[in-house]
């Protein structure tokens, strides 16, 4: 868990200091700060189990196994790319471990999500889905639809609430009536627990529970993950508008270095042996950028491929097939 | 191929029972879908007593929920057909359809293909202006889904077979002018017409009438009329208006070097205006007049009879003569 946590940081900060440099053209969304509910997901999940995230999408992505090069070069919108270039970062998927989509819009994957844990309903599999969103999205009506549906048909989902307390740049307690998210999932009729997701250990406990009551034909679960918003909205984005203090409070309990020395003093890792983590992860994060900016651009035959499945669907929008 | 005469209701309820009977991936959802009622139009009658209610879903009233389940259907596997009763309440779920299910195939380079099909209403005027919009241009200005417009019985079971079969994302329009009004023969047993192949339904030398849904029938009584005045109007009912085939169009034009575009959509940013750009940057040179378009008025839909705007006979008629320069 702490090679997960510490490799989502790593590759988080590398690619916002990219975007910074000037050397990433791209809308990129940190992920500082859902390190733990991140990697405590990866653990959680079996490889069966399905994802649905958002294009704050990067920790879920490593989290659930796809590919770190492949998953550095689509946010580069290299060929190498898990969508060949055409999604970018805020789309990532890799459907060959059940990392399902990543969608742009606020909200929009949650009902995704129950669409595909009807389809595991119908299949009769032991499978759970997982809609990863932040607490923005609680707002929004895709939530509400989704929740009332799986909480009718007893959806084997588990609704992930990242919470890092701030809606792009409006803090919770100036958009939500009542900043007890886990309240709202209580009118569904489903599960619903809060969790310090700053706290890895807790919230891989949470999950396992949420998960196997899923797979078990028990129904749905919201989980509310309390974490914060290490860094800006986006790469590119300043923070100032965030206070000094609750920022620095959030900082002194950042749960990788947090969790780093409980796994220390608690005696279950050496110092040498977490160091040994450290330098491969920066290893493995400076491979796949290298690998990334290596990869050639996608030709621009594949501009019109993949819009249907049959590219003569374009030839009256006046695209030779 | 033996046939039975039934309405367009009959034939979309037809193709849905052959299609969950051929393919158990085929599911149903919408609100009130389900048996007794099966469906306020009664077009999904029978569907969930036979499949039962796995598979046939009465859904909350809830469009964004409705679409975003069956996104995520299709990406699990599944062949959902989703219901929403009018074409104007894609309004609510338009981002689940613009942004997901037209966008999942591209956005991915091709690993979350969204075989979905959207069945939706298109209401009639006596409804008002939020049920009786023909918004179909919207979905032609977003790459990625298919446009299916039916204009006969035969043809309502044959597309919507091929779009339940399609590996995309499919809106299929059903016009409640012709779901009960339009009965004709209709293929026993499996039928599907192809996508993307307009059909003329009747030739002529003289001067292109083109239409699609409940406008083939107003320009076939056009051509009548035009025929009594010694010209030969061809009809082509363009059937799917993505993919839109232009080859059969600009054939028909080139022969005839006059056209009319003719639907219910507006005029104004409307399909005809696509039609009508594509025919003259291909045919400038062949052309004998201006390509005229029809369709309705820049307002809301009105209620009442005597403010309607949409296309008529006559209409088509004037706009024929026109072109021709008779008028």
């Amino acid at each position: 868990m702490y090679r997960l946590m510490a490799l989502i940081t790593a590759t988080s900060d590398r690619a916002a200091g990219e975007v910074k440099s000037g050397a990433l053209a791209s809308a990129f969304y940190p992920v500082r700060g859902l390190e733990g509910v991140c990697a405590a997901l990866g653990v959680a999940l079996q490889p069966d189990d399905q994802l649905v995230s958002t294009y704050r999408s990067l920790g879920d992505a490593l989290a659930k196994g796809a590919n770190l090069r492949r998953v550095i070069a689509e946010i580069y919108g290299r060929s190498d790319g898990l969508c060949g270039g055409k999604g970018g970062p805020m789309h990532l998927q890799d459907t060959s471990v059940g990392f399902m989509t990543s969608t742009g819009v606020v909200g929009s994957g949650i009902p995704i999500a129950v669409g595909l844990g009807i389809a595991a309903q119908l299949d009769g599999a032991a499978r759970a889905v997982v809609a990863t969103f932040g607490d923005g999205a609680t707002s929004i009506g895709a939530f509400h639809e989704a929740m009332n549906i799986a909480g009718l048909w007893k959806v084997p989902v588990v609704f992930l609430c990242q919470n890092n307390q701030w809606g792009e740049h409006t803090p919770i307690a100036e958009y939500a009536a009542s900043t007890d998210l886990a309240d709202r999932a209580r009118a569904y009729a489903m599960s619903s627990v809060r969790v310090d997701g700053f706290d890895p250990v807790a919230t891989l406990g949470v999950l396992r529970e949420a998960l196997e009551r899923a797979r078990s034909g028990g129904g749905p679960t919201f989980v509310e993950a309390l974490t914060y918003r290490l860094t800006g909205h986006s790469g590119s984005s300043d923070y100032s508008y965030v206070p000094a203090d609750e920022l620095a409070a959030a900082m002194a309990r950042d749960p990788v270095p947090t969790f780093r020395r409980s796994v220390l003093t608690s005696g279950q890792m050496s110092e040498a042996e977490l160091a040994a983590i450290d330098a491969e992860v920066a290893a493995a994060v400076d491979d796949a950028f290298a690998f990334a900016t290596a990869s050639p651009p996608p030709p621009s035959e594949t501009r019109y491929r993949d819009v249907f499945a049959d590219p003569s669907a374009l030839t009256g929008a006046g695209v030779p097939a | 191929v033996s046939v039975e005469i039934m309405t367009m209701a009959q034939a979309i309820n037809s193709a849905l029972h052959l299609a969950m009977d051929a393919d158990s991936r085929v599911v149903v959802l919408g609100e009130d879908v389900a048996d007794p009622i099966g469906g306020v139009l009664k077009i999904t009658k029978g569907l969930s007593t036979k499949y039962g209610r796995d598979r046939v879903r009465a859904t909350p009233i809830a469009e964004t929920g409705i679409v975003g389940a069956a996104v995520g259907l299709a990406l699990g596997g599944y062949k959902p057909v989703a219901e929403i009763m009018f074409m104007d309440f894609t309004a609510v779920c338009l981002d689940q359809i613009l942004n997901h299910a037209a966008k999942l195939r591209y956005m991915s380079g091709g690993h979350t293909p969204v075989p979905l099909t959207i069945r939706t209403g298109v209401g009639t005027r006596r409804f008002g202006a939020q049920h009786s919009q023909n918004l179909e241009a919207w979905f032609m200005h977003t790459p990625g889904i298919k446009v299916v417009v039916p204009a006969t019985a035969a043809d309502a079971k044959g597309l919507l077979t091929a779009c339940i079969a399609d590996p995309d994302p499919c809106l299929f329009l059903e016009h409640f002018d012709l779901v009960f009004a339009e009965k004709g023969e209709v293929p026993v047993g499996a039928h599907q017409v192809p996508l993307g192949e307009a059909a003329i339904r009747r030739p002529g030398q003289d001067i292109t009438v083109v239409a699609y849904g409940t406008q083939v029938r107003n320009a076939l009584t056009a051509a009548e009329e035009l025929a009594e005045r010694g010209i030969a109007a061809e009809v082509i009912d363009l059937r799917t208006l993505v993919p839109l085939d232009m080859p059969t169009v600009l054939d028909s034009v080139e022969r005839t070097g006059r056209a009319v575009v003719v639907h219910d959509a507006h005029t104004f940013c409307g399909p005809g205006a696509e039609l009508a750009a594509q025919i003259t940057e291909q045919l400038w040179g062949e052309l004998q007049a201006p390509v005229l378009r029809l369709g309705a008025g820049p307002s809301p839909v009105p209620f009442a009879d005597a403010l309607d705007f949409h296309p008529c006979a006559a209409d088509i008629v004037a706009a024929a003569l026109k072109t021709i320069g008779q008028a």
